[in-house]
Order: structure tokens, then C-alpha cells, then sequence
């Protein structure tokens, strides 16, 4: 922990509490994002994963705590002002629309335009430079339709929209949950690409082999609290899977287990 | 343009060097822009193959009607025939372009046509009781069918009533409209020189000639001016023959009907002189051009057909799915007003009958053939204009032929049916292999 003071992080998030009617779901969560660094989001269903991305992304309010951004507080009303901040999410279901091509879709809503009508010279060329960056070769054309795209490729695009926009953090929800080997391989290529441009990358994943593969720090949840926020390289495994289904492991974790109810 | 393309495709397989480092990409390697004919071919191909057939079935339908009906009937090609073929589409074609914003949604508007007919009885009852001028009462008409969209459009996108309900229920009501006000049994008839002129009176052969040539010059210089410049940055652009290919077509087209359109049609041409385009042909032209720039260089257009794609993708982009429905609905019935004119100034009067007919099913007959499909996300203002010329196509032909009014009745149900059909099949297609 010691070791990473030096960077100081992008986002952070201090003592946040939620509660949806009597169930509380998070516990007075701590939870920073670092330029460079892959955060690793982990836990069992339920911990709060789930609540705790929407709570960053402005869905959710926070019952208490803190929201600081660059170490400043800021107030979040709504996923406008997050997104105003440089912070984009790339939800599991990715939210594109199969009709469109992929210029279309990584502009919408937010398309180019002079005197209302659509530049779709500068979408194109801004489009093209974007995932030309993130080193993406495996389109064939920037002007095919989403349908015709693979798993690995809709989540690229989905991805390179996250990114078009000078984001600064970008929170990926299960991004291979649902992809074979290869394109695994491609994303989690382009999870770490991300990090590399000095982008704060939050990845939320179930897989255990994906996540010491990136990330650099694992912020293991359970019962929505923080069991722990560890660097990768110090910790195993095995480690994290107690983290995760127990909430301690050796001299990791919640000190109380027994206490900890939702 | 070929070697380099051929050479970028043998390097594909192996090329693509490790990513990680900050090595300069080339954004050209990102993709290649359909840069040969060859390559536009086979990605046509392609495309037909994986079920996206655009407007194939309805240029298709359109030749085989128009050959079995000239063979079976030597009337039907003649310039006479033909002019009458394209008043009679008009009013579908309108009604189609506007059933294309509903049907984009994923939505269905059954009430378009009586709400044409409705929109039609103010109209003529403006003109004929309250003497307003033409453009009064065509304002006035359309104001109406404007008024008729907002409360559906309403009632769907905030009631989250299914649009088959709520258009259906209008359907209905909206026939009370002519019939209470016209009468049961009678009829409104008009002489507005304008309006009705629309159907009876042609364009100066001049001025025809001169549109028709304003027409072919403006897109030829369009579509080189946009090859030129999409080109020129590296953007994704159509191979210049290609282009060129459909220049010369368009202005075929065109030319060639102007043409035909400017010759003496007269059934006594030694009496009478008839020629020139009709009137309803530059109205319909003119609406095309319109639709089709709001929905190709709009955002607004652009959002309509996110929305029809993913509703849930669109509202995340910050889209306001229910005002897009309003404005489709609204959109819809107003261009069904202007239709149920048309229809209006073809026969010359307004019956209590008007619009509760074939109209509707024909329109969305046209809009379907022509490639819009039904489960949203997919449709142009063309595909109307060219499924209305096939259905309209239809009773005009039967008509030549004498038959009797059931044989058209079955027949147009079946285009509808395989037109359906077609868009269900190529819809798997589609989602099979993805395209």
C-alpha cells in the first residue's frame, strides 16, 4: 500500500455508504483509481460490484461519503456530470446499436455536426485515428455494421467509444465474460493498452486468470465492504478466490468476518 | 488502386506486427476503404447473401409486372398508361414515405390512411364551403393530420400503449371524420385549379426538361464532389467507376422518362395535345429529396434509426426515445394528410369512404417491398418511392385487363404477404450471419 502513495489517484472514493431501503449494499467502501493501473474489481454476486460502478457512474446517489476527482470533491448528479469528468463506463451489454456502423455508433449522441447537419467526414477520420491508437486491426472496415462484428470486436468498439472522448478513466463491466479464447486475448490486449496511455482502468471480472493477467492492484469485495485493495504481484490466487468467498485470507481481509452482515 | 489493394490483402494474414509499443500506426491499416469495383462487387454480394437485399425484391418485382402486364396487354406500356401510373402511385408513394419513420421505430401507424381521408375532408371542406385559398386549406389539411400524430405519438411513446392498439382505435374513430361531416352516401367535390391540377395537369414540357436536368447535374455533382473529398482524406468512399456507373443511371432514368413524359400522349393526338411530366411528380420528388436528407444528414435522422435499432442503446446516448416516437408518428400523419390530398385530387372529391379503403395496406405493402423492414431499424425514403411505383403497378395493370375486382384484391395480398416474407427471411439471414 506504502508503495503506491506516490501516484496519487484519479478518482477516489471515501467511507461511501448505500442503501436501498433496509438492505445496505455498500459498507463505507474506500476505492481509488490510479493513472497507469488496471484496478481489478472483484467479488462474489451480491458483494456490490454492480452498485458500486453505478455509484461511480452517477446512476445511484451515495447515502454519505466521499466522491474526489484529482483529490478535489466534486458533486455528481447524474451520469452527465460523470461523463463530463472523463469517466465512461462500457456496461456488459454494451449498448450498441446493430444497425448502425461503427463510426455511427461510437459518435452517438454525440455526433459531429456543423449547423445540425452530420460531418461524417470528421466522425470517419476521428473514428479511424481512435482505434488506429489503440492499435485495433482486426476491422475489416470502419463502415461495416455492428452486426457483422464478433463478440471481441463489439467490445472493442465499445471500448474505442469510451475512449473517443479523452476519457481519463474508463470502467469495463465483465468485458470477456461472454468471448472465446482469441478475442479474449484481443480485449484484455486492449484493457492493458489502455492502462499503458495512462488511462485509470477499473476492470470488473469474475475470471481469475483475465485478472492477474492486467491489473495491476485487485480491490476484492465482500458483503459490500472492502476485504481488500492489494497490489496484484502480492498476493496469490488462492489468496483472492478466500478473499472473495470468505472476506479474509491470512492476514488479509475484514478483521471481524463473523460481524459482517448485509 | 488495385495493386496496393492487393497488396494490403496478402499482408493482412501475417502482418499486423505484435501491438503493445508506441509504434506509429498508419491509420490505413486500420481498414482498407472499398477501393476497387471488385471489392464493391463482392461486398454486395456478400451483403445480398447475408440477407440485406434493400431495394432488389421491389426493382425486381417492377420488371416482372411491368413484363408480364406489357405482354398480356399492348396498352400498358404506352406513354399514356405510363403517365397515368405515376399519378396513381403518388399518393402511395407519399403515404409509404411517411409509414418509413413508424416503421424504422419498430412501430405500425393503421390509422394513416383514414387519417389521410380525414385530413383530405378538411382540406376540400375548406376550400369548397369556406373558400380559403389552395394553400390555406392544404396548410390546414395537413395541420390536421400533424394534430392526429401528436395525440398518437403521445398515447404510445408516454402511455406505452402498442401502437397496433392505438392506431387501430383511430382507425376506427377517424372514419366518424368524412362520414359526419360529408355525409353518408354523398360526396365533396372540387375544382380548386391547383389541387386538382396536381392530377390532370402537366409540368411545361420546358420546365420538365429543365428540372429533369437540374436534377441529373445536382447529383452528379453531389456524388463526384463527395467522392473527391472523401478521397482525398483517405476515408471510405465508392470506386469512381461506381460512381460514375450511377450517374449514367440516374440521368438514364430521368432523361429517359422526362422523355417519354414529354411526347404527345393523347389518345387523338391529331386533337388534343397532352405532355409533360404530371404535376404529382415533382411533389413526390420533392418530399424524396427532403426525407431522405433529414434521414441520411440530420442527427435527427441518425437518432430515429438508433432508436429503431437498440431503444436502449439510444437512451443511454442521452437520446429522447419518446419525443423521436412523437415526432415519427407526427411525421407519419402529416405526410399521410399530403397523401390523402393527392388521393383527393385524383378523383377529383372527398367521400365519406376516402382513405378507409386499400390505401393503408398498400402504403405499407410499398414501404416493405421496397426494403423498409418491419422489425425497425432499416428503411429509406427511396424504397418507398420505388415499392409505391410496384404497387400502384399492380391495379393498374389488372385494370387494363379487365379484371374483376376480387383478382386484385388477392393479388395485392399476396405481394404484401411475400413482401413480408421476404423481410422475415432476410431478417434471419441477417442474424444468422450477421451483416
Amino acid at each position: 500500500m506504502t508503495s503506491e502513495a506516490a501516484a496519487s489517484p484519479l478518482l477516489e472514493l471515501r467511507k461511501v455508504n448505500k442503501s436501498f431501503g433496509v438492505v445496505h449494499v455498500l459498507h463505507d467502501v474506500d476505492f481509488a483509481i490510479y493513472p497507469g493501473q488496471v484496478t481489478a474489481l472483484v467479488g462474489d454476486n451480491g458483494a456490490g460490484k454492480s452498485t458500486l460502478v453505478k455509484t461511480i457512474a452517477g446512476i445511484y446517489g451515495r447515502d454519505n461519503g466521499e466522491y474526489l476527482v484529482d483529490g478535489a470533491p466534486v458533486t455528481v448528479h447524474g451520469p452527465r456530470d460523470v461523463s463530463a469528468l472523463g469517466v465512461e463506463v462500457v456496461y456488459q451489454d454494451l449498448a450498441l446499436c446493430d444497425n448502425l456502423d461503427i463510426v455511427e455508433n461510437m459518435f452517438l449522441g454525440r455526433e459531429l455536426s456543423t449547423f445540425g447537419l452530420l460531418d461524417d467526414a470528421a466522425m470517419e477520420a476521428k473514428a479511424r485515428e481512435t482505434l488506429a491508437s489503440l492499435s485495433v486491426r482486426t476491422v475489416k472496415s470502419v463502415r461495416q455494421s455492428v452486426a457483422s462484428l464478433s463478440g471481441g470486436q463489439r467490445q472493442t468498439v465499445a471500448i474505442a467509444k469510451a475512449v473517443l472522448w479523452n476519457s481519463r478513466i474508463v470502467l469495463l463491466d465483465e468485458p470477456t465474460a461472454a468471448l472465446g479464447v482469441a478475442q479474449t486475448r484481443q480485449v484484455l490486449d486492449l484493457v492493458r493498452r489502455l492502462a499503458d496511455r495512462g488511462l485509470g482502468v477499473v476492470l470488473i471480472s469474475h475470471n481469475m486468470n483475465d485478472v492477474f493477467e492486467v491489473a495491476d492492484r485487485i480491490t476484492a469485495l465482500y458483503l459490500g465492504r472492502v476485504a481488500a485493495d492489494v497490489p496484484t504481484t502480492e498476493v496469490t490466487h488462492n489468496q483472492v478466490v478466500e478473499l472473495i468467498t470468505a472476506g479474509r485470507s491470512g492476514d488479509l481481509g475484514i478483521r471481524d468476518v463473523a460481524s459482517a452482515t448485509i | 488502386m488495385s495493386i496496393s489493394s492487393a497488396k494490403s490483402t496478402s499482408e493482412k494474414p501475417d502482418g499486423a506486427p505484435l501491438a503493445g509499443g508506441t509504434s506509429t500506426v498508419d491509420p490505413s491499416d486500420v481498414d482498407r476503404p472499398l477501393g476497387t469495383v471488385r471489392d464493391a462487387f463482392v461486398d454486395y454480394l456478400n451483403r445480398l447473401r447475408g440477407g440485406d437485399m434493400g431495394a432488389l425484391p421491389a426493382i425486381l418485382g417492377l420488371v416482372v409486372l411491368f413484363t408480364v402486364f406489357s405482354v398480356l396487354h399492348d396498352k400498358f406500356l404506352t406513354t399514356y398508361n405510363m403517365a397515368n401510373l405515376v399519378v396513381q402511385a403518388g399518393s402511395i408513394c407519399v403515404l409509404a414515405m411517411g409509414l418509413v419513420f413508424v416503421l424504422l421505430l419498430g412501430e405500425i401507424d393503421l390509422s394513416a390512411g383514414v387519417a389521410g381521408g380525414a385530413s383530405a375532408t378538411i382540406t376540400a371542406l375548406m376550400l369548397v364551403d369556406h373558400g380559403w385559398t389552395w394553400w390555406g386549406a392544404t396548410l390546414a389539411g395537413i395541420a390536421i393530420g400533424a394534430v392526429i400524430g401528436l395525440v398518437i405519438g403521445l398515447l404510445v411513446a408516454y402511455l406505452s400503449i402498442p401502437s397496433f392498439v392505438v392506431t387501430l382505435a383511430f382507425f376506427l374513430a377517424l372514419q366518424a371524420v368524412p362520414l359526419k361531416l360529408i355525409g353518408a352516401g354523398g360526396s365533396l367535390r372540387f375544382n380548386d385549379e391547383i389541387l386538382r391540377g396536381l392530377s390532370i395537369k402537366n409540368v411545361p414540357v420546358v420546365a420538365g426538361w429543365v428540372a429533369a436536368l437540374v436534377v441529373v447535374v445536382g447529383f452528379a455533382a453531389l456524388a463526384l464532389w463527395r467522392y473527391h473529398s472523401r478521397s482525398k482524406r483517405g476515408l471510405s468512399h465508392r470506386p469512381l467507376l461506381l460512381v460514375l456507373i450511377q450517374i449514367v443511371a440516374l440521368a438514364v432514368i430521368v432523361l429517359g422518362s422526362t422523355a417519354l413524359l414529354s411526347q404527345n400522349r393523347a389518345p387523338n393526338p391529331d386533337f388534343f395535345n397532352i405532355s409533360g411530366i404530371p404535376w404529382v411528380a415533382p411533389v413526390v420528388i420533392v418530399l424524396l429529396l427532403v426525407w431522405t436528407f433529414v434521414l441520411t444528414r440530420t442527427k435527427f435522422g441518425r437518432h430515429l434509426y438508433a432508436v429503431g435499432g437498440n431503444a436502449e442503446a439510444a437512451r443511454r446516448a442521452g437520446i429522447n426515445v419518446n419525443a423521436m416516437k412523437v415526432a415519427a408518428f407526427v411525421i407519419c400523419s402529416s405526410m399521410a394528410a399530403v397523401s390523402g390530398i393527392l388521393a383527393a385530387s385524383y378523383t377529383g372529391k372527398v367521400s365519406p369512404g376516402s382513405g378507409g379503403g386499400n390505401e393503408l395496406l398498400y402504403a405499407v405493402g410499398a414501404a416493405v417491398i421496397g426494403g423498409t423492414s418491419l422489425f425497425g431499424g432499416r428503411g429509406r425514403a427511396l424504397d418507398a418511392v420505388i415499392g409505391g411505383l410496384v404497387i400502384a403497378t399492380i391495379p393498374n395493370g389488372l385494370g387494363l385487363l379487365d379484371q374483376a375486382s376480387y383478382i386484385n384484391f388477392i393479388v395485392t395480398g399476396g405481394v404484401l404477404l411475400l413482401a413480408a416474407s421476404v423481410d422475415a427471411i432476410s431478417r434471419r439471414r441477417r442474424s444468422a450471419t450477421g451483416v
